[in-house]
C-alpha cells in the first residue's frame, strides 16, 4: 500500500502535491529563488527549462537565445527569466516582431556553426516563419547531401492557453512532425523539459521544441538525477508514467496530466490503465506503444490537436499496419482536440480541448463498457 | 508580332536608369601608357558606373594588375561554357527539373569573387552555378549535380539550387529566404569575432519580399556585416522590375542602409564595388546595399524561352552591346595585354575545361538507392528506422 502510494504519487504530481505539500513558507522562498532546493528535488516546468538553457549556454559558448522579449522582458512567459543578466546583450537578443526574419537568421547562425535557440512567443507566430522552419532549417543537411549541418532549436508553447481564442490556441504537432529532417519534441514533466531541452540543444539537427504554456506553472519531483547539470534525455524514446495491463493510454504534453488522472479514477473502478508519456512526436517511440498493446490489447490515444490527419491518427493507422494490431481487442481509440477553431467563452472552450471524464469515458468504451 | 504586342508594357518605359548608370561593358578608360605590364596599372571607370544612396560612392580611378584581368576573362568564359553546356545537357533531357542560369550575368559572380577574401561568405538564391564554382566548388561537381550524380557537389540530391561549400551557403529554392539566411551568417561571423563580410544576393524580384526587408531591419540595429546584393537582371520570372516594383531604385530600398548602385556588366567596376563595399562593412559601418544593374540573356529558366516578355531585339542588342566578357576582351587587347590569338586561346582553355568536366561528370554514377536514406539526420543521429512508400519498405539505420 506504501509502495502502491509512493508510486502513486510519484506519476500524479498534481495529487501528490496535496498530499505532500511543504509548508508555505518554504514553497513561497522556492518560489521567490526561482529554484526548487536540492533537498526537496521538485522544479515548475518554466523553471526546468530556465535551468537547461543556463547550463548548456554555460557549457557551449556558441549557444545562444534569440526570439521577442527574451531578454530584458525576462521573456513573455518568463522561461528566460535571469539569462540576459547572466549571459549579456550578445548571447540573450531581444528581436523585432519579424519571426520569418528573426527564424531565418537563426538558421543562418546555425549553418554557421553556432547553436541558436530561437523562442517563438506561441508556435501559432511561428506560422509566419514556417518556411524557414520546415525548408530552411530541415531540409537543407539533405539537400546538401550531408554536408551542411543546422543545429538550431525552435521552441515555445504550442497548443492550448486559456481563454486566448482561436488565433492563439493551435497545436503544431502533426505538421512539423510529419517533416523528414525535423525532429519534434513534445515535453510533459519539469524532467521531460530539462533532459530533452538540453538534448535538442545539443543535437546537431533542427528541433522543433513544443512547451504548453499552461504546464509553465506546474511543479514536479526531480531525481537527483535530473538535477545534474549533465543530465539529457534521448528524443525519440517515450516514457511509461504509468504501468497497466487493462488498456494503454498514449498522451503528449499536457494531455498527460489529464490520462494520469483518468488513470486514477479508472483504478478506483478496478481498470488498471497503462499510461506513456510519448516525450517525442519524431522520431515517435511506436516500439513502446506497441509493446504495450501487446499487452494490455487496447489503445486509447489522447492529444491536444485537431482531430484531422493528427497525431492520433498517425499513431493508430502505424499500430494497425504492425504486428500489434493481430493483438487488439477493440478499435484504436483517438480522443483529440474538437474539430472547431477554438471558441473563447469558457464554456464552450471548454467542449474544445480533452478533459478527464472525456478521457475515462473513452477508455471504458475500448474495454466495452458502458458504466 | 501582334501576340507580343500584348507583353508590350501599355505604358511606355521610361528607362530607369538613364537618369545615370550606364550599363556599357567597355567604358572604362586607360589612364596612362602602361610601362611595366607586371606592375598594377591606373584606369578610369565611367562617370555614370555608380550611384550612391547615403554614401559616397567609390573612386573611379582603379588599380588593376593584367594577370588578374586576364585570369578574369579565362574565369568568366568558364562560367559562360558551364551554362553553356547545362543549357545542351537540360535540352539533351540528362538534366531534369529547374535549372536557372546566369548567362550574361558573369561580371556579376566573377567581379564577386575577385573583391572579397576566401573567408568571406556568400550567399545567394537559385541562379548559383557560377557562385558555386568560384566560391571553392568544381564545373565537374557541378555538372555531375545538374545531372543528379554521385560526384555532384550535393551528391544527386539537391539538384540545381541547392549546392554548397564551406563559404558558400547556396543555392535556395525559396525566393527571398536566403535574405534573413544570410544575414544570420553575418550574425554568426560578428558573433564569432571573425573580420570577415557576408554577400546576401537575392534578385529584383526577391526585392519586395516581407523577409527582406526584416533582414535589413535587424542587420541595420544589429550592426551586421552584412552586404545585401540586389542582382537586378530587369526580370522577375516574366515580370519586368517596372511592373513589380513600386520603386526600382533597389539600392534605395535599404531605408536607413546606405546603398550602391553598380554597372554589373563591367567586370572592373564591379570588383571594384564590391571591394569598397567589403571595406564598409568589415570596418564596423554596419551593413551596406549594392545593386548590380545586370542582364540575362536567357530565360528565367530552362522551362521560359525568355521571349514572351521582352522582344528580342532588346535581348541581342544586350548581348552585342554589353556583354561583360566582350567588354574585358576590349579592355585587354586596347590595353596591349594581349592578343586576340591569345585571349582566343583562352576561350579554347575554358571550353576545352569544361567539355572535360562535363565528360568526367557523365561517367559519375548514380546514387545508391541506399543513398534515399542517407543525410535525413546527422550521421549518428538517425532514428532506428525511416518509412518508406509502404510499410514493408522500411530503411533500418
Amino acid at each position: 500500500m506504501a509502495a502502491a502510494r509512493a508510486a502513486f504519487s510519484r506519476v500524479a504530481p498534481a495529487i501528490a502535491s496535496v498530499r505532500a505539500r511543504p509548508s508555505l513558507a518554504l514553497k513561497r522562498a522556492a518560489f521567490a529563488r526561482g529554484y526548487a532546493t536540492a533537498s526537496e528535488n521538485s522544479m515548475t516546468v518554466r523553471d526546468a527549462l530556465n535551468v537547461a538553457m543556463e547550463e548548456e549556454m554555460m557549457r557551449d559558448e556558441n549557444v545562444f537565445i534569440l526570439g521577442e522579449e527574451v531578454a530584458r522582458y525576462n521573456g513573455a512567459y518568463k522561461v528566460t527569466k535571469g539569462l540576459l543578466d547572466k549571459f549579456g546583450e550578445k548571447r540573450v537578443v531581444d528581436t523585432p516582431i519579424t519571426e520569418m526574419g528573426f527564424a531565418g537568421i537563426a538558421v543562418g547562425a546555425a549553418l554557421s556553426g553556432l547553436r541558436p535557440i530561437c523562442e517563438f512567443m506561441t508556435f501559432n507566430f511561428a506560422m509566419q516563419a514556417i518556411d524557414q522552419i520546415v525548408n530552411s532549417a530541415g531540409k537543407t543537411y539533405y539537400m546538401s547531401g550531408g554536408n551542411v549541418p543546422c543545429p538550431v532549436v525552435f521552441r515555445g508553447p504550442n497548443g492550448a492557453a486559456s481563454g486566448v481564442g482561436a488565433q492563439h490556441s493551435q497545436d503544431y504537432a502533426a505538421w512539423y512532425g510529419s517533416i523528414p529532417g525535423l525532429k519534434v519534441v513534445s515535453p510533459w514533466s519539469a524532467e521531460d523539459c530539462k533532459g530533452l531541452l538540453k538534448a535538442a540543444i545539443r543535437d546537431p539537427n533542427p528541433v522543433v521544441f513544443l512547451e504548453n504554456e499552461m504546464m509553465y506553472g506546474v511543479t514536479f519531483p526531480m531525481s537527483s538525477e535530473a538535477m545534474s547539470d549533465n543530465f539529457t534525455l534521448p528524443i525519440g524514446k517515450a516514457k511509461v508514467e504509468r504501468e497497466g495491463t487493462d488498456i494503454t493510454i498514449v498522451a503528449h504534453s499536457k494531455m498527460v496530466t489529464h490520462s494520469l488522472e483518468a488513470a486514477d479514477i479508472l483504478a478506483k473502478e478496478g481498470v488498471k490503465a497503462e499510461v506513456i508519456n510519448l516525450r517525442s512526436i519524431r522520431p515517435l517511440d511506436i516500439d513502446t506503444i506497441k509493446a504495450s498493446v501487446k499487452k494490455t490489447n487496447r489503445l486509447l490515444i489522447v492529444e491536444g490537436g485537431f482531430p484531422a490527419f493528427g497525431v492520433g491518427s498517425e499513431i493508430c493507422a502505424q499500430i494497425v499496419e504492425s504486428e500489434a494490431f493481430d493483438y487488439l481487442d477493440a478499435p484504436v481509440e483517438r480522443v483529440t482536440g474538437a474539430d472547431v477553431p477554438t471558441p473563447y467563452a469558457t464554456n464552450l472552450e471548454a467542449l474544445a480541448f480533452p478533459d478527464t471524464p472525456v478521457i475515462v469515458k473513452v477508455a471504458k468504451r475500448a474495454l466495452y463498457r458502458t458504466n | 508580332m501582334a501576340s507580343l504586342a500584348r507583353f508590350r508594357p501599355a505604358v511606355r518605359r521610361i528607362p530607369a536608369f538613364a537618369r545615370a548608370i550606364q550599363t556599357s561593358a567597355d567604358t572604362t578608360q586607360l589612364q596612362d601608357i602602361i610601362e611595366d605590364q607586371s606592375k598594377p596599372f591606373t584606369v578610369k571607370l565611367h562617370e555614370e558606373s555608380f550611384r550612391a544612396y547615403q554614401c559616397e560612392t567609390p573612386s573611379l580611378e582603379v588599380e588593376v594588375k593584367k594577370d588578374e584581368l586576364l585570369k578574369m576573362y579565362k574565369d568568366m568564359q568558364t562560367m559562360r561554357r558551364m551554362e553553356m553546356a547545362a543549357d545542351a545537357l537540360y535540352k539533351a533531357k540528362l538534366i531534369r527539373g529547374f535549372c536557372h542560369l546566369a548567362i550574361g550575368q558573369e561580371a556579376v559572380s566573377v567581379g564577386l569573387e575577385y573583391g572579397i577574401k576566401p573567408e568571406d561568405r556568400v550567399i545567394t538564391a537559385y541562379r548559383c552555378h557560377p557562385f558555386a564554382v568560384m566560391r571553392g566548388g568544381t564545373i565537374k561537381g557541378v555538372i555531375a549535380e545538374l545531372l543528379g550524380r554521385q560526384a555532384g557537389m550535393s551528391h544527386g540530391k539537391g539538384g540545381s539550387m541547392h549546392i554548397f561549400t564551406p563559404s558558400f551557403f547556396g543555392g535556395n529554392g525559396i525566393v527571398g529566404a536566403q535574405v534573413p539566411v544570410g544575414a544570420g551568417i553575418a550574425f554568426a561571423q560578428k558573433y564569432l569575432g571573425k573580420n570577415t563580410a557576408t554577400f546576401a544576393l537575392y534578385g529584383d524580384g526577391a526585392s519586395n519580399q516581407g523577409q527582406v526587408f526584416e533582414a535589413f531591419n535587424m542587420a541595420k540595429l544589429w550592426g551586421l556585416p552584412a552586404v545585401f546584393v540586389c542582382e537586378n537582371n530587369k526580370y522577375g520570372m516574366g515580370t519586368s522590375a517596372e511592373r513589380s516594383s513600386s520603386n526600382t531604385e533597389y539600392f534605395t530600398r535599404g531605408d536607413k542602409i546606405p546603398g550602391l548602385q553598380v554597372n554589373g556588366m563591367d567586370i572592373i567596376a564591379s570588383r571594384h564595388a564590391v571591394q569598397y563595399a567589403r571595406k564598409w562593412v568589415t570596418e564596423g559601418n554596419g551593413p551596406l546595399l549594392m545593386e548590380f544593374v545586370t542582364y540575362r540573356y536567357g530565360g528565367h529558366s530552362m522551362s521560359d524561352p525568355g521571349t514572351t516578355y521582352r522582344t528580342r531585339e532588346e535581348v541581342q542588342r544586350m548581348r552585342s552591346t554589353q556583354d561583360p566578357i566582350r567588354g574585358l576582351q576590349r579592355y585587354i587587347e586596347e590595353w596591349g595585354l594581349a592578343t586576340e590569338q591569345e585571349l582566343k586561346q583562352l576561350d579554347k582553355d575554358a571550353k576545352a575545361e569544361v567539355d572535360q568536366a562535363v565528360e568526367e561528370a557523365k561517367q559519375s554514377p548514380e546514387p545508391l538507392a541506399k543513398d534515399l536514406w542517407t543525410d535525413i539526420y546527422y550521421k549518428g543521429t538517425e532514428p532506428s528506422s525511416m518509412r518508406g512508400r509502404e510499410r514493408e519498405e522500411v530503411h533500418h539505420y
